[in-house]
């Protein structure tokens, strides 16, 4: 069977940063793979050393500079890769609606069986594209997953669902599914030496929209981000000052007033 | 335009976030001259529909499909719902039953979706207040179009409360046969300790940065009388079990005194601990969320300030 595992290159801001507009100043983000993506790669990757995965495609929305993102994934293990990126991205905040009609053109192209993806992007934190994705394509789902087996001859994934307060729900899941990833269910690897080198030579397919048959007005977002701002610091903590000595013993007068000792 | 709020329930028990959504779903509806309908789905339904007549519900619409959270039939009730009543809108917990089917009402039904809200304002459409990136900024976002999904975080609106005067009306939906079947529950991270049981928490997160330097925090347990628990990375990397970790999907605590360290405060762990009588925090960044609720805090490197707080109570 193929699996498809989207990616995302998310941003995150430094300590110190400014915002610029409606979004944080280009100079104060670093750029990097969504942490909950690792975990989706590593499943789909563990999928084909067990022999259950024929191939592995990773596929983002992203500039040429999400080039070295999806570099890892194929670094870590994915056979190839998908890039899709057009201007029409660049004209504003992308809504749920309009990666899905991406991914859905991509799905058609290359017909997986099982499509993985982190539980949410870290940077926008929306949580829904593959769920919506699934819904668009007519495939099952599953969100927040977090213990994966796959019996192809059956047909269908053994997932738990980790729901809130220490409880997970037990679910079979037809294929072909959409599955988000939760972390946690597995241990990504880093990427070896021979893994990056060979990632070199693998392949990523970049394309824009006219070439899935799409056009700008396809993915035109229903969502404006009209301000963007640093809440409010709400705290009323008295901060501790000094060196770490000062502040450690400070600390220490603190505990001893709320009865802690060993 | 009328609204649809639906409720979330799962073992047998409404679950908080339904009153709050109702109270998000309450405003809307005043801001645009409508009603409020109220969904609960499976289950335990005569109670159910008692319990969410809250006050300003004007519909309760208790539909008879199964016991447990199935997301297809959700799916189905409400595109039964959207189309019986003149709701134009749907008001969902932002939960992980919430994200395993708004996304798809949404897609569905063509409609605009914003997860994870914590505020919004509506004057001639809607505006949502979200967080984004880690909970570094909030931006407001402006939706297109008068109908829309939106789910709502827990704890940012009152729980609705006193007796409404609702109509429930019963229905049964038709609903394709489902291709995802829950099997069963799974209690996870139990085990020898119960940090909830603890009245001094010491709690690690990423901060720790390598498993071997988990030493240090385990002799500032042993010194001050403390037990250990942990952030969510920490268990993910299976540094420590299951049952150390605080927040949504681990436990929640309320000891007298929960010593953060090296932990940012993401919206996830503080709902696990933000009720603590005393909560401290020790971390590099003087702009992480987990100073917005700590009462005592000191800015600094905990490779530093632990040790030296190790020979305090040495």
């Amino acid at each position: 069977m193929k699996v498809l595992v989207t990616v995302k290159e998310v941003a995150e801001p430094d300590d110190d940063f400014a915002i610029e507009g409606t979004d944080i100043a280009a100079s104060d983000l670093e750029y990097d793979l969504n942490e909950w993506d690792d975990y989706a790669i590593e499943a789909a990757v563990q999928l084909a050393e067990a022999g259950i995965a024929d191939e592995v495609v990773a596929v983002t929305i992203g500039p040429e500079r999400a080039e070295e993102t999806i570099r890892m994934a194929l670094a870590k293990g994915a056979d190839r890769a998908v890039r899709v990126w057009d201007d029409a991205f660049e004209a504003g905040f992308s809504d749920v609606a309009a990666k899905v009609t991406t991914f859905e053109a991509v799905v058609e192209a290359e017909e997986p069986d099982l499509v993985l993806g982190g539980v949410q992007a870290a940077d926008t934190g929306f949580g829904a594209t593959g769920v919506a994705l699934a819904e668009r394509i007519g495939f099952e789902h599953a969100a927040v997953v977090n213990d994966l087996e796959v019996d192809a001859d059956a047909g269908v994934a053994h997932v738990h669902r980790e729901l809130e307060g220490g409880v997970e729900e037990l679910t079979d899941v037809d294929l072909p599914a959409v599955l988000t990833v939760q972390t946690g269910l597995n241990e990504p690897r880093y990427a070896s030496l021979r893994g990056i080198r060979q990632a070199q030579r693998k392949e990523i397919d970049a394309t824009d929209l006219s070439d899935l048959g799409l056009s700008a007005d396809d993915v035109e977002s229903a969502l404006t981000i009209a301000s963007m701002y640093e809440p409010e610091s709400e705290s009323d903590a008295e901060m501790i000052e000094g060196d770490a000595g000062e502040s450690a013993s400070r600390l220490a007068e603190v505990l001893r007033e709320k009865g802690v000792s060993a | 335009m009328s609204v649809l709020v639906v409720a979330e329930h799962r073992r047998g028990e409404l679950r908080d976030v339904s009153y709050e959504a109702i109270t998000a779903g309450r405003e809307l509806a005043d801001a645009r001259d409508g009603d409020l309908h109220v969904a609960a789905i499976g289950g335990d339904l005569d109670r159910f529909a008692e319990d969410l007549n809250r006050e300003g519900v004007d519909a309760v619409h208790a539909v008879g499909n199964g016991e447990e959270f199935d997301h297809n039939v959700y799916q189905s009730a409400v595109g039964a719902l959207l189309e019986e009543t003149d709701a134009g809108t749907v008001v969902i917990p932002n939960s992980v039953n919430g994200l395993d089917y708004a996304p798809a009402v949404a897609e569905a039904h063509d409609l605009p979706l914003v997860t994870d809200a914590i505020g919004f304002e509506y004057d001639d459409g809607l505006t949502v207040t979200r967080e984004m990136y880690g909970s570094k900024v909030e931006t407001t976002v402006d939706v297109a179009g008068d109908r829309f999904v939106l789910t709502v975080r827990g704890g940012e609106w009152a729980p609705a409360e006193g007796v409404g005067d609702a109509t429930v009306e019963s229905v049964e939906v038709d609903h394709p046969e489902s291709g995802a079947r829950v099997t069963g529950f799974e209690e996870v991270g139990s085990g020898d300790v119960d940090i909830a049981d603890a009245d001094v928490l010491v709690s690690v997160g990423r901060g720790i940065e390598e498993e071997e330097n988990l030493e240090l925090v385990e002799e500032l347990a042993d010194a001050l009388g403390a037990t250990l628990s942990a952030s969510r990375p920490i268990v993910d990397n299976g540094w420590l079990p299951k049952n150390r970790q605080v927040g949504q999907s681990g436990k929640v605590v309320t000891p007298d005194v929960y010593i953060a360290v090296g932990i940012s405060g993401a919206v996830q762990h503080v709902a696990g601990m933000k009720g603590s009588d005393t909560i401290i925090a020790i971390n590099t960044d003087p702009n992480a969320p987990i100073f917005d609720i700590a009462d005592y805090g000191i800015v600094g490197d905990l490779f530093d300030v632990v040790p030296e707080l190790i020979d305090e109570f040495a």
